[in-house]
């Protein structure tokens, strides 16, 4: 007789189904990210090199960028290019993610270097290439919309590019609304939901070690359920 | 006269209203604006992988 058929057994299945999906979805999130992962007390020893810095440094660059960028869409380009305040603004949005690209960047050397895709974490390294990716995307429809005669030249240089390539019918650069709305919209919430599945594989695999460094033991608290390999 | 001076004393260093300085390298061409920022991340990256870091608690 299997174990799921005797009574035992179907008191484990039972206690296993309590609370419906949202039991079962907050058994999943916990058993994927305990609390001792996602928010740890400690960091192993290798972390203490400032090459470890530039990822945060990066996520702190793109809350800044997208704080400014709703002050600038509850004001409007009439505040921004005219007023100081607004100039300001608009100032410390183009300066964040100035500063968002830079960090990105050698962040991207770092773990590249470092082979950062090594011990299960290749979907970190994977989500993180794909955020560059839609940084990029992010950064130039920003470009595009900053209404002047810069964006204007950017935008009648770009379509030459986009069509050569065959999308610029469908991904007009000339189409104000559309770039905008793929500014404020659509490659945002692309690169905040990235973002936050990237951090969040972060604290679920651990930073990475340096290669010629060992990853530490599981600590007290997570060694009763840790699965040794 | 003295808004343009404070303008002018405000000014950025670099002047953003004239055509910018390109480098030109076989068929490579780029912004001297560019080039800056790149060494100065070649810069950082590698002052991030040779200075020390200060001491800190809670690593194991």
């Amino acid at each position: 007789m299997s174990d799921s058929a005797s009574p035992s057994g179907n008191a484990t299945r039972d206690a296993k189904r309590v609370g419906g999906w949202t039991g079962a979805a907050r058994r999943y999130a916990v058993r994927t990210l305990p609390p001792e992962k996602l928010l740890p007390d400690t960091q192993p020893a290798y972390m203490a090199s400032w090459i470890y810095v530039f990822g945060v440094l990066t996520v702190s660059s793109l809350i800044v960028a997208v704080a400014t960028g709703c002050v600038l869409a509850l004001e409007g380009p009439g505040w921004w290019h005219a007023s100081s305040v607004g100039k300001y603004v608009n100032s410390l949005h183009l300066w964040s993610v100035e500063l968002f690209m830079f960090f990105m960047v050698i962040h991207l050397w770092g773990k590249f270097f470092m082979a950062a895709w090594r011990g299960r974490r290749a979907m970190t390294w994977m989500t993180g290439a794909v955020c560059f990716l839609a940084s990029v995307g992010t950064a130039f429809t920003g470009y595009l919309v900053q209404q002047n005669f810069d964006s204007q030249w950017i935008s009648g240089q770009a379509k030459d590019g986009l069509n050569a390539v065959g999308i610029g019918a469908w991904f007009n650069v000339l189409d104000f609304g559309q770039m905008l709305m793929w500014h404020i919209v659509l490659l945002p919430l692309v690169l905040g939901l990235l973002t936050a599945w990237h951090v969040l594989l972060v604290r679920r695999r651990g930073i990475v070690p340096p290669i010629d460094a060992l990853a530490p033991e599981p600590d007290e608290q997570s060694a009763a359920t840790a699965v040794q390999p | 006269m003295a808004v343009e001076m404070a303008y002018s004393e405000l000014a950025a260093p670099v002047d953003l209203n004239h055509p910018g300085h390109y480098v030109h390298w076989g068929v490579v061409q780029i912004s001297v604006a560019n080039l800056v920022v790149i060494g100065l991340m070649v810069l950082v990256f590698v002052a991030a992988v040779l200075l020390p870091f200060p001491k800190g608690r809670g690593r194991r």
